[in-house]
């Protein structure tokens, strides 16, 4: 299946979860936060998050900025 | 001479100057700076994750003991700005967000109907909510109402080094606040950071004036001097202005 990953159209296996895209691109690391539709799942339930096919998902961090 | 500390929600501060840290050249440089400010809370930006990991710029901070102030720089709409806290929130751990919503890339100023909405919705979902406005005295007040803990009026456009454009406007803020008024981007050297606080500001948020200055350390030095100026100042009571001299010796 497709998500959208921080802008860009991805291919992941059906029933991905948050978890799996994130040890797929980066890691499960600290410091970043991940919202799929515009809705925050917490870090918590990363592993226990199906991601729907066509899904946004962002994945943001902290930067110099401000 | 013992100054109350700064209170904002459950956040105590001893140094009344909050930094920002975009614009330095690089980490070292910001560590000089940050330290050289005595600052105690500073901003960060939330942006897209890529796979390399994180820029340090939190981990720099952690070793300072600065707490963090995530804003929400770069969203246009309220609905964009409170998932913008949201994450922040999670993934730093903090409730504390500067609320900012650019109208526009060329100005970067408030969208005040965007800025008003997402206050009422990051109060409501327990933030501690510092909100970057207009100089206008009414809508602050609309903020405070809304529940932010501090309101943070501008001197001028961010990143312009203008200073502050209508003093009256932020003393007519600071005169009917009942939270902290910050006086937050448009400080350009230290005599502008000074003014705020004689304004009767209770603190002061820069990050270009520093990170973009010739030499950052310094003028983070200078800044530091000069926030502690304008409030000893303001707490001492100026003496009235007057049209004649008076004399300050006595006549013969």
């Amino acid at each position: 299946m497709e998500i959208k990953l921080n802008g860009e159209w991805t291919a992941f296996p059906d029933d991905a979860t948050v978890a799996d895209v994130l040890d797929a691109t980066g890691g499960q690391r600290p410091g970043i936060a991940v919202a799929v539709d515009g809705v925050v799942v917490r870090r918590a339930d990363w592993a226990a998050t199906t991601v729907p096919k066509g899904a946004v998902l962002d994945v943001l961090t902290a930067v110099q900025g401000g | 001479m013992d100054e109350e500390p700064l209170v904002i929600g459950t956040t105590k501060l001893t140094s009344r100057l909050i930094i920002g840290t975009g614009g330095a050249a690089n980490l070292a440089v910001l560590e000089r700076a940050l330290v050289a400010s005595g600052t105690e809370l500073t901003t960060v930006a939330m942006r897209r994750a890529d796979a390399e990991g994180g820029s340090g710029v939190i981990e720099l901070l952690k070793r300072l003991g600065i707490e963090l102030l995530p804003n929400t720089a770069g969203c246009r709409t309220a609905a964009e700005a409170v998932l913008t806290a949201q994450l922040a929130r999670e993934a730093l751990e903090t409730d504390l967000v500067k609320l900012e919503v650019h109208a526009d890339d060329r100005t970067l100023l408030p969208d005040p109907i965007e800025t008003l909405d997402a206050a009422e919705r990051l109060a409501a979902d327990g933030f501690t909510v510092f909100a970057y406005t207009n100089d206008d005295p009414v809508l602050a007040l609309r903020l405070e109402e809304a529940g932010c803990a501090a309101v943070m009026p501008l001197g001028a456009p961010i990143g312009t080094g203008l200073g502050i454009r209508n003093p009256h406007n932020i003393e007519l803020i600071v005169s009917r606040a009942g939270v902290p008024v910050i006086l937050d981007a448009g400080i350009g050297t230290a005599s502008d950071a000074t003014l705020a606080m004689e304004l009767g500001c209770a603190a002061v948020l820069l990050s270009t004036a520093v990170t973009r200055a010739a030499d950052p350390e310094r003028m983070a030095a200078a800044m530091r001097s000069a926030v502690v100026a304008g409030h000893l100042a303001r707490g001492a009571g100026r003496v009235p202005q007057r049209f004649w001299a008076q004399a300050s010796s006595p006549p013969r």
